[in-house]
């Protein structure tokens, strides 16, 4: 009984972040639509700004015909997958890394007295449509990729790739909160965060036969963001995995995402309530 | 000759507040550090990818793309080729109009932004720049330059790079005065900076006239100038012509900088009450 009002109120707590995320995220749309042609441009800049990610291996293709021995749609691919899904968390919590700020200038202070669970409050705070600009870019290259690309379908392979792109977005949104809660504790240690954000999109845009085997051991077992597209990608392309993992590590990554964010949400509230306010 | 001796010492004591300010944010300099050094790895080994494929690309060995790979993370924050420098502040002060203040004080708006900057420049340099090149050494095998004149004429490529990357940043942030945003013009001259800088592939990579047209723009002054320097690519006349190179881009934009801001300071109106 006592167990059935608790997930209830877990749920409640749940459906509250959601409607107040959505509320504030909003507010800042509307804000942002007050100037529309400055919204367009920076949507823009930030296509841009990530499709130079993508000319640089473009570049490098018009020198070499493989890289990592592996050919530039099969790149693409992995390319696209990775992007799409740090760009899916980056539009719904790229947000998160001003908590640092927050927490500095003590204005997260207001946050906390608000009726309204925190994490929505900070995830949605200047929530930044223009992102959909990575997203976008992220896309096109995945949809040129799927064109490209002469896979030979099975209905398990179509699954595999909104699979792989939804828990792709589900893994790099435990990194940012988990990110965010270490901010409680290093207030301005920001850029650690895009390391493993836009470092580990990076790492993730080529193929895992580039780098040395314990940085991919690192990416697997570690901070498992080889889960993100490596091993679901190489099985839609039908290439060998990284550290001869056997098959089935494909179908994983919805546990290793679910996983991950359990354990970030935990981060979050030790962070949290650790907080001291900065006073005045 | 007294007045110049003080104003020496006022830009002095400018860019020595520059240096301080940034080396009080200690956490954010070691995160950055942090960042540099991820990215530095992942970066080298796709470099070491690409070099296996393509021997002696660019006309560099593996050793050497890897060093270029180093120094790129060394100077992306000496450079402000992703932003990061003065001109985020200098664009608020004109937006805000608190521009009219510094326009009354008895210096010069361009030398004083000048002397932040550089001393922002020494400190990322030694802040940001060491401790990823060390690492990078200690991993990988680097093209080092054992003669220290060598390094003497690096670093000196170092500083007429980023006097280059201060005057195009000065002409981004008087933009503000006419567009009143320069957020958007901030971007592009971000966009041109990782492009052409050689930050995302070196220039002698990039195939053809494009490869060309980019080592003739300012941007190669910040890195590819002076890893080409480091890497002994330029010696003797040559590296005069590279040096030359640089100071002919200086000299140009800072006087473009300083007609600008001429006719940008008679724009100012100041709103009172």
């Amino acid at each position: 009984m006592a167990d059935l009002t608790r997930a209830r109120g877990a749920l409640t707590q749940v459906r509250d972040g959601l409607r107040a995320y959505r509320l504030i995220s909003a507010m800042w749309i509307r804000s942002l639509m007050a100037y529309r042609l400055s919204f367009v441009m920076t949507a823009f800049g930030n296509f841009a700004v990530t499709a130079f990610d993508f000319a640089a291996i473009l570049l490098m293709f018009s020198q070499v015909d493989r890289l990592g021995g592996y050919s530039l749609s099969e790149i693409a691919f992995l390319y696209g997958a990775t992007c799409t899904s740090f760009g899916l968390a980056d539009l719904s919590l790229g947000s998160m890394d001003r908590l640092g700020k927050r927490v500095r200038d003590g204005t997260l202070d207001t946050l906390l007295v608000r009726p309204a669970p925190v994490i929505a409050q900070v995830a949605a705070d200047r929530f930044g449509l223009h992102r959909v600009g990575r997203l976008l870019q992220g896309g096109f290259v995945l949809g040129y990729a799927l064109v490209v690309l002469d896979i030979a379908w099975t209905p398990l392979k179509v699954l595999m790739v909104p699979l792989m792109l939804l828990c792709g977005a589900g893994i790099f949104a435990a990194v940012f909160v988990g990110g965010a809660a270490f901010q409680f504790v290093a207030q301005d240690a920001a850029e650690v965060q895009n390391a493993f954000t836009y470092g580990g999109t990076t790492l993730l845009q080529f193929p895992p036969t580039v780098f040395a085997k314990d940085l991919v051991r690192g990416v697997t077992f570690i901070l498992p963001l080889a889960f993100v597209n490596w091993l679901p990608a190489l099985y839609v392309l039908g290439r060998p995995y990284p550290l001869d993992l056997p098959t089935w590590v494909a179908f994983t990554p919805p546990l290793v995402a679910a996983l991950l964010l359990a354990l970030a949400g935990l981060a979050w509230r030790t962070g949290l309530r650790s907080y001291r306010s900065t006073g005045s | 000759m007294r007045v110049r001796t003080g104003r020496f010492r006022l830009y002095a004591a400018v860019g020595r507040s520059g240096f301080r300010r940034y080396a009080t944010y200690r956490t954010a300099t070691l995160a950055g550090v942090f960042t540099n050094t991820v990215f530095g790895l992942i970066l080298a080994y796709t470099y070491i990818a690409l070099w296996d494929e393509r021997p002696g690309l660019g006309g560099y060995d593996q050793a050497q793309a890897l060093t270029f790979v180093w120094l790129g993370q060394a100077l992306l924050t000496v450079m402000a080729l992703m932003g990061g420098g003065f001109e985020g502040e200098l664009i608020e002060r004109i937006r805000t109009g608190d521009i009219a203040v510094d326009l009354y004080r008895p210096a010069d708006l361009q030398i004083w932004w000048l002397a932040t900057d550089l001393g922002r420049a020494l400190f990322q340099l030694l802040g940001r720049g060491v401790v990823p090149m060390v690492v990078g050494a200690l991993v990988f095998d680097l093209a080092l330059p054992t003669d220290p004149l060598r390094w003497f004429a690096f670093l000196l490529a170092v500083f007429l790079g980023a006097l280059v990357s201060f005057s195009i940043r000065f002409l981004v942030a008087l933009s503000a005065f006419w567009l009143m945003d320069g957020a958007g013009t901030a971007q592009v001259a971000m966009l041109a900076g990782t492009f052409f800088s050689g930050m995302l592939l070196p220039l002698n990579v990039f195939p053809g006239a494009l490869g060309e047209f980019a080592r003739a723009l300012p941007w190669s002054a910040l890195l590819q100038v002076p890893a080409d320097v480091f890497l002994g690519k330029h010696t003797g006349v040559d590296l005069l012509g590279t040096y030359a190179f640089q100071i002919g881009w200086a000299a140009a934009l800072l006087t473009a900088g300083r007609l600008l801001q001429a006719v940008a300071t008679r724009r100012v109106v100041v709103q009172g009450g």
